[in-house]
């Protein structure tokens, strides 16, 4: 039996562009079923989007009022009773994926396979390691079910055009009650998302106060790109967490990507490493940015950065 | 309880062997994985509140990762635990050990790091949570505890999550939650006198997991080598050239 089924993400409305990278991933498995599964105070909208995604076999929908925020707590046991019809658990690697995969992992009892960015066969995958220092090719042992995460910046989003049937199915475990949602705060979601925007312009300490991100801010406009930042921006409180680029942050590959007051270090290259072409910005001609830049320019950001939008 | 896993130093630049069968462990630095001394340093401040009576620290691996755990003590833990495994233990199995200690300790929370920076599994807290059919806060960047209950903001893909809990619970830390302390000097003396129980893996009765395989070790694909530019304008016509602009 060879199968798989996809944890839909979602945010109660919309499909996240995740889950189609992840059934991209999926289909280099050389499996031809490929379930997804969405779990929702009210999946119907979700479903029929993931319908629409090319090379899904089957939707699985299932309601329940206290789908409505994604608490692994919740969901994991979900995942763990349907697994069974399953060869293969996949879920993309973002917070969502990361926080309830290994639970329903470890439900099943299992080792989860992380961050999966290449697919050699259907039980056999590279992975980065030490920040990205090193790739593993890792096999998962016959006898249990491969449970893995993709890694988004690795693999296309699937095209639309299918038209998957969709199966309603009932909750099978509770709510524990242990565990509640109070509340999210992000950011106004205005211009692109960081996760999926094809030009990213991210500022670093360099900036030296959240006043002066806005000439990052401003870039990025004129561009119609996504704005990040290195940790130590956002540790400084100049932006938001959810603008992090790197290990811990986000790992992104958009086609053009702009490192501005950045020095370059592993932790947030690592993030970077897919991006189409990195210029660097930084009045260090020594920062070890430029080693992975592809075109770089050394000089004082407060002077480029003005000179760089007029002339664009 | 906290969970200190000892790893390659984050300064150092890992090299996978000529043959690709790992990566160079040898005469590298050595550390408490980051996230991890994060966590230790959480719980030290729940206990400097009074919201606790006693932090343990424990450690899974070879007899080297007692110069960790002796770190762990000189922050301030008051007693370590050693679990001596035969070479590495993937997550699955770190957290079945994990559980034993906490039937053992009876925590009212266990600690752990969001990630371990060798492997970067981030696994082992959501996993250690399943088994002991508890709450889990992942990527906390703030825990706050009243009344038996964490609330927990946690920094998500979106922004940041605050959920509430209750105890006992799993927590992982995420590297804003705070900045851990130094030790000094006579701290490190006093840890000496500290316990440090040391136990096999097999006297637990954990049964391992299944490994995942690895097949082989290589280095990430370099990218190509690029171009300094001496002017704006050069740089905006190059990436007209390439057809970004
Ligand atoms: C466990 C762990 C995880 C981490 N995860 C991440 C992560 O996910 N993402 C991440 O980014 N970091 C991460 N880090 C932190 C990382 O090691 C670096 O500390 C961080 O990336 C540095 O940020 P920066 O480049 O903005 O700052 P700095 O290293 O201080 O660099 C600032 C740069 O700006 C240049 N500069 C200064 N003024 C100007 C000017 N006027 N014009 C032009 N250039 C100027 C300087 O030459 C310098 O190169 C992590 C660290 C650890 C230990
Ligand atoms: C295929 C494969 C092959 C491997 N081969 C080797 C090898 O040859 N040599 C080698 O040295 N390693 C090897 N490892 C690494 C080892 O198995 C890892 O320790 C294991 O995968 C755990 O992953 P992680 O630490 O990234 O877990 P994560 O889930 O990222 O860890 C999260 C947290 O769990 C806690 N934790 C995890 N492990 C421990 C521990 N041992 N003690 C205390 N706390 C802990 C920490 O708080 C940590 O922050 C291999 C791993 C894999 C997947």
């Amino acid at each position: 039996m060879s199968r798989i089924l996809i944890i839909a993400e979602h945010d109660g409305t919309t499909l996240n562009v995740a889950t189609a990278k992840t059934l991209t991933g999926a289909r280099a498995m050389g499996v031809d079923d490929i379930d997804v599964v969405v779990f929702a105070a009210d999946p119907a909208a979700v479903a029929g989007q993931a319908a629409e995604l090319a090379g899904v076999s089957r939707v699985l929908s299932v309601a329940g009022a206290d789908f409505e925020h994604p608490l692994a707590a919740r969901l994991a046991p979900e995942v763990a009773a349907i697994a069974g019809d399953y060869s293969h658990i996949l879920a993309p690697s973002t917070t969502f994926g990361k926080d309830l995969l290994p639970r329903a992992a470890a439900l099943m009892g299992v080792n989860q396979v992380s961050d999966i960015m290449e697919v050699i066969d259907a039980r056999t995958f590279k992975r980065p390691i030490y920040a990205g220092n090193a790739i593993v090719t890792v096999r998962v042992p016959e006898g249990g079910p491969v449970v893995a995460t993709i890694r988004t910046a690795s693999f296309a989003a699937s095209d639309g055009g299918g038209s998957a049937s969709v199966e309603e199915r009932q909750p099978q475990a509770s709510d524990p009650g242990h565990t509640r949602f109070v509340k999210v705060e992000g950011s106004d979601g205005e211009g692109p998302d960081l996760s999926s925007a094809p030009i990213v312009v991210s500022g670093g300490r360099a900036l030296g106060s959240s006043d002066n991100f806005a000439i990052i801010y401003g870039l990025a406009k004129k561009l119609g790109a996504a704005v990040g930042a290195s940790r130590a921006a956002v540790d400084a409180g100049y932006v938001p967490n959810e603008l992090q680029v790197g290990q811990t942050g986000k790992i992104i590959a958009p086609d053009l990507y702009f490192a501005i007051g950045i020095s370059g270090a592993i932790q947030h290259l690592t993030g970077i490493k897919d991006a189409g072409t990195i210029v660097a910005i930084n009045k260090d001609a020594e920062a070890p940015i430029f080693e992975i830049a592809d075109l770089g320019l050394v000089g004082d950001l407060f002077e480029i950065i003005p000179e760089l939008e007029k002339a664009l | 309880m906290v969970a200190l896993k000892r790893v390659v130093d984050y300064n150092v630049r890992v090299r996978v062997k000529s043959d690709g069968s790992g990566v160079e462990t040898d005469g590298v630095k050595m550390s408490i994985n980051p996230f991890d001394e994060i966590a230790l340093e959480e719980a030290l401040r729940i206990k400097e509140r009074g919201q606790a009576e006693e932090v343990i620290v424990c450690s899974m691996g070879s007899a080297d990762v007692q110069q960790q755990l002796r770190t762990g003590l000189a922050m301030g833990a008051d007693r370590a635990i050693h679990v001596e495994t035969s070479g590495a233990i993937q997550p699955l199995t770190a957290a079945r050990i994990l559980l034993k200690l906490i039937e053992k300790e009876q925590p009212g929370i266990a600690f752990l790091g969001k990630q371990a920076i060798d492997d970067d599994c981030n696994q082992t807290g959501q996993m250690l949570a399943a088994l002991w059919d508890r709450p889990q806060a992942t990527f906390a960047s703030k825990v706050d505890i009243e009344n038996g209950t964490a609330t927990v903001k946690r920094e998500v893909d979106a922004g940041l999550e605050t959920i509430a809990i209750d105890l006992p619970a799993v927590l992982t830390s995420d590297l804003r939650l705070n900045e851990p302390r130094f030790v000094k000097l006579p701290d490190i003396m006093k840890a000496k006198r500290k316990s440090l129980d040391a136990m096999a893996m097999d006297e637990l009765g954990v049964e391992p997991a299944a490994e995942l395989e690895a097949v082989s070790f290589e280095p990430p694909p370099k990218r190509g080598g690029g171009k300094m530019v001496e002017s704006v304008d050069q740089l905006v016509s190059e990436l007209k050239n390439k057809g970004l602009l």
